[in-house]
């Protein structure tokens, strides 16, 4: 996956629309954020069903040093998650962005991701914060 | 915004991937690639952790071990030249003002005292020391921890590492014992010690700062045909947290004292008096009130610092004061301190962020190496 065509929140989630129907949002973290957590021991994953809005929590990430709430970067519904994530948690250290992706919302009627960040905006925001 | 203090070797971990922080005023490498890799570098080949921020002190003159006597819970006067103890410095009350290694040693200038202290209390603890320095004790006290670089050797291989490098060799060393000699292709004077923060056998070395640098480099280069790795502060974390070592801030503090923190081992009362003893013999007439006591939780979700311990029934009876997924053990660890009626139970629940999560209270440490070091 080429991160500079992934959309961004503040909070270090990426997204990236599934080109199948234009609905379907992939949803990972930044591998900015990954190594600012260290090692990841574990995910607790969204709820299938669970329908979000923008900036809701509806997971966490720990790992050895910390913990870290995931937050929807989209409004919707949880449709799909990375179970290989319960067992294989690592695979976000390894490959944040393709094997280490986390849910996947469909698209709440009328809901964007224009309010996301893009590559460029999401990198000065990394490197005021390192 | 103050700026931070850098440590002789802050090029080479800015160099190599080492992600600095602010610790305690210094700029420390929180881990390099992985603290995982790193922590388990420790525990089955060697790890080399830049540790120069802590406080150094060193002492000399004919009344120190009499003035360090009268502060230190543990007995200064009867140690022998070499020998290296573990104690506190407690406060009136009997809480802990840091916890501190002593060692007596001796170079050319004769013999002196040097004092370990956390990096967060140095300037408090220095300050302490001026303070109760009496006029007529005669010893001069000096703050070398700017000049002097710290390097901690840990793991089961450090020692066959320091044998190569060190003069004496470390292998000569007791365990908490100490000498001044020689490091390195060089020569360079060194304090080495058979001490170490992680559980595992090895060594701690202090050189002045115009050799720190090659020093380091020199154990790498040694060092890497038995699978040494630099190690950060992360690792450093857990793996003194595997082994049961109390942190100041955490298991310790003003306000806390050494038995609660299950440090018994560390006080010397018998015919003596020193700052907090009265209010230590007093505690342990009457008992404490509360206990260090060690978790072990299934699952990969661990308590942190704050959250609270339960009961089997749900009542609230202490907090985590440190917790983290071990990586030796595969599971979540934590410490806490719980109310000493509840802290000789088994079964306790720890709430993790609303989650109330199975806790089983194990002996410490959680860790401990095998009878070979």
């Amino acid at each position: 996956m080429n991160q500079n065509e992934l959309l961004y929140a503040e909070s270090h989630e990426w997204s990236r629309l599934e080109e199948s129907d234009g609905k379907i949002v992939v949803i990972g973290i930044s591998a900015f954020a990954v190594e600012q957590l260290t090692d990841i021991v574990f995910v607790e994953l969204p709820e299938v069903g669970k329908v979000v809005g923008v900036g809701e929590e509806f997971g966490e990430v720990e790992s050895v040093k910390a913990v870290s709430s995931l937050y929807s970067p989209v409004a919707g519904e949880v449709v799909e998650v990375n179970s290989n994530l319960a067992d294989q948690p690592e695979a976000l250290n390894d490959d944040p962005y393709d094997a280490g992706w986390i849910a996947k919302v469909r698209l709440a009627d009328g809901a964007t991701l224009d309010h996301l960040m893009d590559a460029d905006a999401y990198q000065k925001q990394c490197a005021d914060e390192a | 915004m103050t700026e931070l203090a850098r440590t002789p070797l802050y090029e080479w971990h800015t160099e190599n991937r080492g992600r600095m922080v602010d610790f305690a005023g210094w700029a420390m490498p929180v881990q390099y690639e992985s603290i995982v890799i790193e922590h388990n570098a420790t525990r089955n080949e060697v790890g080399l952790f830049d540790i120069s921020h802590m406080g150094r002190f060193r002492f000399e003159g004919p009344d120190v071990a009499s003035f360090l006597d009268r502060l230190l819970t543990r007995a200064i006067l009867p140690m022998k030249p070499g020998a290296i103890r573990y104690g506190l410095a407690a406060n009136e009350e009997g809480g802990v003002r840091d916890d501190v290694l002593a060692y007596r040693l001796s170079d050319e200038n004769g013999e002196f005292f040097l004092l370990v202290v956390n990096a967060g209390n140095r300037e408090k603890i220095f300050a302490w020391i001026e303070e109760q320095k009496q006029q007529d004790e005669q010893f001069t006290l000096t703050d070398m921890t700017s000049d002097s670089t710290m390097i901690a050797v840990q793991g089961p291989r450090a020692v066959e590492l320091g044998d190569q490098l060190c003069e004496p060799k470390v292998s000569s060393l007791g365990y908490y014992q100490g000498v001044c000699g020689a490091f390195g292709s060089t020569k360079q004077a060194a304090m080495i010690s058979r001490t170490g923060y992680t559980g595992e056998d090895g060594f701690e070395l202090i050189v002045d700062n115009r050799d720190g640098l090659a020093a380091w480099l020199e154990l790498f280069n040694a060092g890497e045909p038995l699978g040494a790795r630099a190690v950060g502060l992360g690792a450093r974390d857990t793996l003194r947290l595997e082994a049961a070592m109390p942190l100041y801030g955490h298991e310790l503090g003003e306000d806390i004292s050494p038995l609660e923190a299950g440090l018994r081992f560390a006080i010397q009362l018998k015919e003596r008096e020193f700052v907090g003893s009265t209010a230590i013999r007093s505690e342990l007439e009457l008992g404490v009130s509360r206990k260090r006591i060690g978790l072990t939780l299934d699952g990969r979700r661990a308590p942190r610092e704050g959250y609270l311990v339960l009961n089997e029934s749900g009542a609230e009876v202490g907090v985590v004061t440190s917790g983290t997924f071990s990586p030796t053990l595969g599971h979540p660890v934590a410490m806490a301190y719980v109310d000493a009626e509840a802290a000789g139970q088994t079964d306790f629940q720890v709430d993790i962020r609303g989650r109330l999560t199975p806790a089983k209270a194990v002996k410490l440490p959680f860790y401990s190496r095998g009878e070979t070091g």
